[in-house]
């Protein structure tokens, strides 16, 4: 099958935007690559320069080792879905799903065949002979998702496919889709915006800001160990908790971080996996800890006040102040929040009582303690 | 000018008087209890409506009448239509009409799909735009004389001189009242005259076809056109394929329009056709010839219920079109 690879990949828009600065990244044979990351970071126009519209300004494109730059959507042989659906008003379900094939003088009786397998794969055989504007928005997106499959491509590109679908159907569509690659074996890049979706579809989820590759990475590597804050922030929900503390002292024996006026201490595993601290001996740093460290049992302990308890069911959200300034990775950088205290949240056992109020103490997770450096961003790891 | 400032003085009077008269019908069925309140009022805003239906409805019914009898008042029975679809002369007309009604509408739409293609998103594009409109503006009679000046034998006459520049000995032509095409003088086929004529037409109709279609065209969103070039359509496929589909309400408004325009063209021909002579009448042309030049009020009469009979299915289909472009959205 296929595999395809950006070097130094640009687009420069003609009003002199830079959208992408120059873009590395190399999707395998029939794996499932997320493109993800906030609203205008130019996930689209990767994406559109791979599928041939949009020009590219500097670098190399390869599908299969060759070159594509040059060639036009109609010669690199890939399949995409849009947002829209972007399905042909004026023919059928069938003629939507047939049209590629038509194009390219396809033996009648074998585009007949080919429709039908894939629209009963997509329960779309019912409908086959319907215009696009009888259909439901879930029938719709899978005439896409068939028009884009039956043509068995090097690639399939998808832009935010689910982004019409109401929340219900978008969790199972993500489901079917991804159940579906995995079967075809097509190499996929796939653009959302949305970090859940990134999480449970791709084989790894590449995030970009302003154009930028912040880390491309499995799902579980990029929660478990964002490179920076950015990628910290932007991936689970809720978001890391991200606070200013400082860098006590970091030596053999352990680390110990002040965090709101109290001591976390790290020992053993927990001080070997951010040694790294040892050059910020007495420095400020970031801190971040995820809501679900906050939740069980850990070496650590921090006290806050609770504000606000939201019962989800599954979990209790608490939202509590602590006396330490908020730290949050925006699209140029670093930004230190103003003010002395702010607000984190922990996810806890949904039988656990707590009480608007209170002063509670939480259990730290030091495992799950992340570093970043105040001024980068960049994740302060083992060395 | 006095005449203008009485004309005017009057036409105010006039909607004053008319405002006046509706308002105070209003005013009174305002004052009529319910229910006859509601009903005294939809009275009052129909009214009118309805008294300038039966002004055309009337003498619909007349004409009708009126086509069954011949030049002297007498009963005529079906006889103007016989003689219709029998006289050489009048079968001429009738496919001068049908020739005019396929060339200049397949001409300016075709015209007006090309340009608004290849224009769009050009640079300069309004403004070529707006000079394919022009024409749209001026009165037919303003554009017989234009062309007049092109086709004209004089010596001003332009085509003529574009011809007097080939090499050797020039004719002059009288083009105008060339009734034959490519030697070939039957009334099954239209005389190089009335292609002529149709030249005007077609660059009146083209710009209006143009500026349509042109704004339907900004209308097809762009991701199916480059679904379609994924899909491995050519630009001219995608275009023929996926962009005129879309756009085919239009298209049959369009053509509609321009079906409707040309069958009833009339003041062309009476300006370059010399009223209808050297074969160049069109059926308008013709009620209007019989009925008052020639005094034969009952074939011009059943001229005007052929083109009625004409023009209506035209106009059913595009209701119809545009109900459903309705729907479509
Ligand atoms: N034709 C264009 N000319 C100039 N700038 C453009 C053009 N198209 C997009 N941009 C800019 O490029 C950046 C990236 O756009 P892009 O559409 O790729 O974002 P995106 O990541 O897909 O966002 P979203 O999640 O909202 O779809 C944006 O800042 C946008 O304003
Ligand atoms: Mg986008």
């Amino acid at each position: 099958m296929s595999t395809l690879t950006m070097n130094n990949l640009q687009k420069k828009y003609p009003n002199g935007f830079v959208a992408v600065p120059g873009l590395d990244l190399h999707i395998d044979d029939g794996e499932f690559l997320v493109l993800v990351g906030p609203s205008g970071c130019g996930k689209s126009t990767v994406l559109r320069m791979v599928a041939g519209l949009e020009d590219i300004s500097g670098g190399d494109l390869l599908i299969d080792d060759t070159r594509v730059n040059d060639k036009g959507p109609q010669e690199r042989d890939i399949a995409m879905v849009f947002q829209s659906y972007a399905l042909y008003p004026n023919m059928t379900v069938e003629g939507n799903i047939a049209f590629a094939m038509k194009l390219r003088k396809t033996d009648k009786g074998q585009i007949k065949q080919k429709v039908a397998e894939v629209a009963e794969l997509l329960e779309l055989t019912q409908v086959l002979d319907r215009k696009p504007g009888q259909l439901s928005g879930g029938q719709r997106q899978r005439v896409a998702m068939g028009r884009a499959i039956v043509r068995e491509p090097k690639l399939f590109l998808m832009d935010e496919p689910l982004s019409n679908l109401d929340a219900k159907l978008r969790v199972q569509t993500r489901a079917e889709i991804a159940k579906l690659q995995r079967r075809l074996g097509v190499t996929t890049m796939y653009v959302t915006h949305d970090q859940v979706e990134a999480m449970t579809m791709g084989d790894r989820v590449a995030v970009l800001r302003r154009g930028v590759l912040m880390q491309c990475a499995a799902p579980s590597t990029l929660y478990e160990s964002p490179d920076n804050l950015f990628v910290a922030q932007f991936i689970g929900s809720p978001s890391m908790n991200v606070v200013r503390g400082v860098v006590r002292s970091a030596g053999e024996e352990g680390i110990v971080l002040e965090v709101a006026g109290q001591s976390l201490a790290l020992t053993g595993a927990a001080a070997q996996r951010m040694a790294g601290l040892a050059k910020y001996g007495g420095q400020e740093i970031a801190v971040g800890i995820r809501p679900e460290a906050l939740g069980g049992d850990g070496e650590g302990q921090i006290t806050v006040a609770v504000d606000l308890v939201e019962m989800l069911g599954s979990e209790k959200l608490v939202h509590a102040s602590i006396d330490a300034v908020a730290v949050r990775a925006i699209d140029t950088g670093v930004e230190i929040g103003t003010g002395t205290s702010s607000t984190m949240i922990a996810s806890l056992d949904p039988r656990r009582d707590v009480r608007v109020g209170e002063r509670l103490t939480l259990s730290v997770d030091t495992m799950r303690v992340h570093a970043f450096d105040l001024q980068t961003g960049a994740a302060i790891g083992r060395s | 000018m006095g005449d203008i400032f009485s004309s005017l003085g009057l036409v105010v009077v006039g909607i004053a008087a008319f405002a006046a008269v509706i308002g105070g019908l209003y005013w009174l069925a305002s004052q009529l209890p319910e229910p006859w309140r509601e009903r005294a009022r939809t009275v009052v805003f129909l009214g009118p409506g309805l008294l300038l239906l039966l002004g055309l409805v009337l003498p619909a019914l007349i004409n009708f009448r009126l086509a069954f009898y011949d030049r002297n008042g007498d009963w005529y029975g079906f006889g103007n239509y016989r003689d219709i679809f029998t006289s050489s002369n009048n079968i001429e007309v009738l496919m001068n009409t049908l020739w005019w009604g396929i060339l200049v509408t397949g001409a300016s739409t075709v015209i007006g799909v090309v340009i608004a293609r290849f224009a769009d998103r050009m640079r300069g594009e309004p403004i070529a735009k707006a000079a394919i409109f022009l024409p749209t503006a001026i009165s037919m009679v303003g554009a017989g004389i234009i062309w007049n000046f092109v086709y004209s034998p004089r010596e001003y006459g332009l085509l003529n001189s574009m011809i007097g520049l080939l090499p050797g000995e020039q004719d002059i032509q009288f083009f105008l009242q060339d009734s034959k095409l490519l030697g070939i003088d039957n009334q099954w086929i239209p005389g190089l005259n009335s292609l002529l004529i149709m030249v005007v037409i077609i660059w009146i109709q083209a710009g209006f076809a143009t500026v349509v279609i042109s704004a339907a065209l900004k209308g097809v969103p762009d991701d199916l056109v480059e679904a379609a070039k994924i899909d491995g359509a050519t630009d001219r496929q995608a275009f023929f394929r996926v962009v005129l589909p879309y756009i085919k309400g239009t298209i049959i408004t369009v053509v509609t329009t321009i079906v409707i325009a040309v069958l009833k063209i009339f003041d062309i021909i009476q300006t370059m056709g010399k009223g209808g002579s050297f074969g160049t009448s069109t059926m308008a042309n013709e009620m209007y010839e019989q009925a008052f030049p020639q005094d034969n009020e009952g074939l011009g009469a059943a001229w005007a219920i052929l083109l009625f009979l004409a023009v209506a299915p035209i106009i059913y289909v595009n209701a119809r079109n545009q109900r459903a472009m309705r729907g479509a959205r």
